[in-house]
């Protein structure tokens, strides 16, 4: 059974946000998702001050096996990205929930979070995939 | 979609976690729990066992044998010495490659090994073209077994001190635990190591010893596929096919020299005169190559390989992260101006150009025992 912290919201494409408030959120994608990708050995994100729609692709998380896409969960533009994953994706795997989070997004519509899945409806949904 | 086959180690590989999917109609471990790249480091520090009975097994018997193989690959079978293999090529009457095979000279009969998704093909290509006298058997009531790595030999004498005798190459049939077993001193990671085929229900009782052993863990195709493209080794159906030639496919060196245009049994395999004219006139046009990344981003098969200019000049067939190498790598294939080892082509991965150099193969040291 994979982490999922209840203190996070979630996306059914297994992307995590955490609300930093001031409409600044925080993503990442889940432990169960880093499991499902194995050893992630490459990350590409999006610049600073790029602007993303919701479902837009964000970047890619290429594992030794396959790439696979990564979606902004919610709209808004990019303020910080995670440079350590650069050098060091293998920390998507190793800390999913923090030093191997993406970027963080200044949101454009705040109402958007209310979309979101929590803890238990993203648990329900892996188990539903499962 | 017709029902997967399942080989006699599909229980153990759910008991031990394998991760399973679908491959040339097996139900085949990718991974366990260990991770592709933990499996891959491991097989290159210490020993792998990998799972490849849906590989075909077939028999031929008779005392033309090699004489009538021989009439279907540009390979030396004739004097291939009892006791030893050697890596063959079926090729097509337009010098196209069937599919790679390995032959084992076993004494009173020939032992060959192909490929899990060209196995019907195969079988049927020999029974329609090995003449009268050659009996074919399907030896499908045998698993298959690769142990590779190089504590592989470590952990295998400790159970059947035999194979310590063996050199890269060697095939002979050895008891293990009391089950007869036939064994040779190869694999397909670059590593010293075995192929030990094994009678079906006997097969699951003695991977459990194999396991056993503190040098093994399991290891599924993911990282077999790594550790290939790491030894410069070709996958068939990605990097090589039926329309490939062996010239083009970079495996002048697999055709015996007894078999080339001037050796003693020149010709006489299908295609013999494209790939004559081929090696003389070296008139193809595209050529398979390594490739390594001159950045962190896999580059994966199917990627089209361009010139500085944007011009497709050919396309990539086998990409991955290199766990060992520590960098993306692949094989592919492009126009032969661009074979030229330190190149710089350009790989297309999501509308961007990605530099890579075009690199010799293996990407790694092979490290086969050779005594």
């Amino acid at each position: 059974m994979s982490d999922i912290p209840s203190d996070l919201k979630y996306v059914a494409s297994h992307e995590w946000i955490r609300d930093e408030g001031d409409g600044v959120v925080t993503i990442g994608i889940t432990d169960h998702a880093q499991d499902l990708l194995g050893d992630v050995v490459f990350i590409e994100l999006p610049e600073a001050g790029a602007e993303f729609a919701t479902g837009d692709d964000l970047g890619v998380v290429e594992s030794v096996k396959a790439a696979s896409d990564v979606y902004a969960p919610l709209s808004g533009e990019i303020i910080a990205i995670n440079g350590d994953l650069e050098d060091a994706p293998e920390l998507v795997n190793s800390d999913p929930y923090g030093d191997g989070w993406f970027v963080q997004l200044r949101l454009s519509d705040t109402t958007e979070l209310d979309d979101l899945l929590d803890a238990d409806g993203y648990a329900e949904l892996c188990e539903a995939e499962s | 979609m017709s029902e997967l086959n399942r080989t006699p180690l599909y229980n153990l590989h759910l008991e031990l976690g394998g991760k399973m999917v679908p491959f040339a109609g097996f139900e085949m471990p990718v991974q366990y729990p260990l991770g592709v790249k933990k499996e891959h480091i491991h097989t290159r520090e210490h020993a792998g066992l990998f799972d490849v009975s849906h590989m075909g097994q077939v028999k031929l018997t008779g005392a033309n044998a090699a004489a009538e193989l021989e009439k279907l690959v540009p390979v030396d079978i004739i004097d291939l010495p009892v006791g030893k293999q050697r890596y063959a090529l079926f090729t097509n009457d337009d010098g196209g490659i069937m599919d790679d095979l390995m032959v084992t000279n076993a004494g009173d009969y020939l032992y060959v090994v192909v490929n899990a998704a060209c196995k019907a093909q195969d079988i049927a290509h020999m029974q329609a073209n090995l003449g009268e006298g050659v009996e074919l058997e399907v030896l499908d009531d045998r698993a298959l077994v690769a142990l590779q790595g190089p504590e592989a030999a470590q952990a295998l004498s400790r159970i059947c001190p035999a194979v310590n005798e063996m050199v890269f190459m060697d095939s002979r049939q050895v008891t293990i635990d009391g089950v007869e077993c036939f064994v040779s001193r190869s694999g397909y990671t670059g590593e010293d190591g075995y192929e030990i085929s094994i009678p079906a229900a006997e097969a699951e009782r003695l991977c459990r010893l194999f396991i056993a052993q503190p040098e093994v863990e399991c290891i599924g195709l993911g990282a077999r596929d790594s550790l290939r493209l790491e030894s410069g080794l070709c996958l068939y159906g990605h990097d090589l096919d039926q329309t490939t030639t062996p010239i083009e496919g970079s495996l002048i060196w697999a055709i015996s020299k007894c078999r080339r245009a001037d050796g003693e049994r020149a010709g006489g395999f299908p295609g013999a005169d494209k790939i004559f004219d081929q090696i003389a006139n070296k008139n193809y046009s595209r050529k398979r190559i390594g490739l390594i990344a001159q950045g962190k981003a896999p580059i994966r098969e199917g990627a089209e390989l361009q010139n500085a200019d944007g011009v497709k000049i050919g396309e990539v067939t086998s990409g991955s992260f290199g766990p060992t190498v520590g960098v993306p790598i692949a094989m592919g294939y492009v126009a032969t101006e661009y074979a030229v080892l330190e190149t710089e082509v350009y790989a297309l991965v999501r509308g961007k150009q990605l530099p890579m150099t075009v690199a010799k193969t293996p990407f790694i040291e092979q490290r086969y025992f050779r005594g």
